[in-house]
């Protein structure tokens, strides 16, 4: 289980890599934040995003038309 | 904000600033007024010190809904009565329709969840973009910051616009 959750269900493009972003700036290093979004592009949009931030994902599934993405937030 | 997460961490490679990008919106249409906010906020995503320097009529974007007739010049009293302004009045590049498109396009946007150019302002402010108003134009149009939304940086000319591009490593002119 993440230390925090994002849905961003229904939203679209830019608003899942805001989502994340923004709880990952509320998240300390080596918390995990979950993002769920329906977004197809976010399949694309949230490995690119995380690996330029230096987050590392942990898990990536898809589940019932869901796309569900676990990073863990950069140590330093 | 965003400054505030990296110089606590540090950015890889250097512990100073963090990179910069800068977009010049100088268009009042709404097919480009979206771009420019999709862009300045995923920039701040991306740890990016985003600034967004609004000019001619990407003002527009800027002005407040409730604005009245602006300026004391009759030429500029016309232009803020036939360019309204206000990020809900924005026309489109091609197909405006006398405003049927713009409506449609809103609408649709609405029925597919993608964030309003109005969401995305307040995004952009949360978010650390700083919002910077040309002085020049709004001299030429008769603006005055009371005729614009809250939250702008102080307005400035192309002196400052173009010492932030020096320095910034994505630089776009929407």
């Amino acid at each position: 289980m993440a230390d925090i959750t994002v849905d961003a269900r229904g939203l679209q493009c830019p608003m899942p890599v805001l989502k994340i972003s923004q709880a990952m700036n509320k998240a300390t290093a080596g918390q995990t934040v979950e993002l769920v979004a329906s977004d197809r592009g976010a399949l694309s949009d949230i490995p690119a995003w995380a690996a330029d931030m230096g987050h590392t994902i942990k898990e990536q599934f898809e589940s019932d038309g869901e796309y569900h993405f676990v990073v863990e937030k950069r140590s330093g | 904000m965003t400054t505030e997460v990296q110089s606590e961490e540090g950015v890889e490679g250097s512990a100073s600033q963090p990179e910069r990008m800068v977009i010049i919106a100088a268009s009042g249409d709404l097919d480009k007024a979206w771009p420019v906010l999709i862009l300045a906020t995923t920039g701040a995503a991306y740890g990016l010190d985003v600034t967004v320097f609004f000019t001619f009529w990407g003002l527009t974007i800027l002005k407040r809904p409730d604005a009245g007739i602006s300026g004391e010049d009759w030429r500029q009293k016309m232009l803020s009565i036939f360019a309204k302004g206000s990020s809900d009045h924005l026309k489109l590049s091609t197909l405006n329709f006398a405003g049927m498109g713009p409506w449609m396009m809103k609408g649709l946007a609405s029925d597919k969840n993608v964030a309003s150019v109005q969401e995305l302002l307040e995004l952009a402010k949360d978010m650390g973009v700083t919002l910077m108003p040309c002085q020049m134009t709004m001299d030429l149009m008769g603006l005055s910051l009371d005729d614009m939304i809250d939250g702008l940086s102080e307005p400035a000319g192309a002196g400052s616009a173009i010492g932030l591009m020096k320095e910034a490593s994505i630089n776009l002119f929407i």
